[in-house]
């Protein structure tokens, strides 16, 4: 069975065709055991996110990843580009926020 | 009540509403407190839901909203988006206006 990071990544891989593609585990900043993959960051640049609104862009690679977030993928920032949108932008993607405790405080 | 029309009843009963983990004053999640930060500086007032004190809420609005992960945005009814979605706007300057009109329509309705 393939870990989290690697079935995200090829999956949007494959149904996208990213320009740029980035999937951060991001689990060890939040309140969970080590080595966990429960939350991640997809940076994602593609040119199928011309002309498409944030949110359809959000719903597709949530769509994508329905499985994973079935299975254990509990949070899942996704900041997904257009190609000249991507070029725009000198600054790469932002930062997640702090964890502050979820449920287990 | 079933919960998919309490869930219609809450969305639809405000003009801004933002499902959570915990609450404005105490957030228990990141993205949850994120996108409180953004509505204060935007200067809006909106309702807000603390999933974690209402599971059947939390299990039920990813199938309501098609949407698998908190914090939830709405507004006039409709999904924004979660924190990626609603920073981003903040950032382009979007997100203002849209809040700012939500605010006039219910002042509008309640006078």
């Amino acid at each position: 069975m393939m870990d989290f990071k690697s079935r995200i990544e090829e999956k949007l891989a494959t149904a996208l065709a990213p320009a740029h593609l980035e999937v951060i585990n991001e689990s060890h900043r939040h309140n969970v055991p080590p080595d966990a993959e429960t939350h991640f960051k997809v940076i994602i640049v593609s040119t199928q996110f011309d002309e498409l609104p944030l949110l359809a862009r959000h719903r597709k690679v949530n769509e994508l990843l329905a499985s994973e977030l079935a299975e254990g993928v509990h949070a899942l920032a996704i900041h997904a580009y257009s190609v000249s949108e991507w070029e725009a932008r000198n600054t790469g993607a932002p930062q997640s926020p702090p964890c502050l405790g979820g449920e287990k405080r | 009540m079933d919960v998919m029309e309490r869930i219609r009843q809450i969305i639809e009963g405000q003009p801004i509403v933002l499902f959570m983990k915990g609450t404005p004053q105490f957030p228990m999640c990141g993205f949850s407190g994120h996108v409180v930060q953004v509505l204060k500086a935007c200067g809006a007032e909106f309702a807000h839901v603390n999933v974690l004190e209402d599971q059947e809420i939390r299990a039920n609005l990813p199938r309501y909203a098609n949407w698998p992960t908190f914090p939830q945005l709405y507004v006039n009814g409709e999904l924004i988006g979660g924190c990626d979605i609603v920073v981003e706007l903040y950032q382009r300057g979007e997100l203002q206006p849209l809040l700012d009109a939500a605010g006039k329509k219910a002042e509008a309705a309640s006078s």
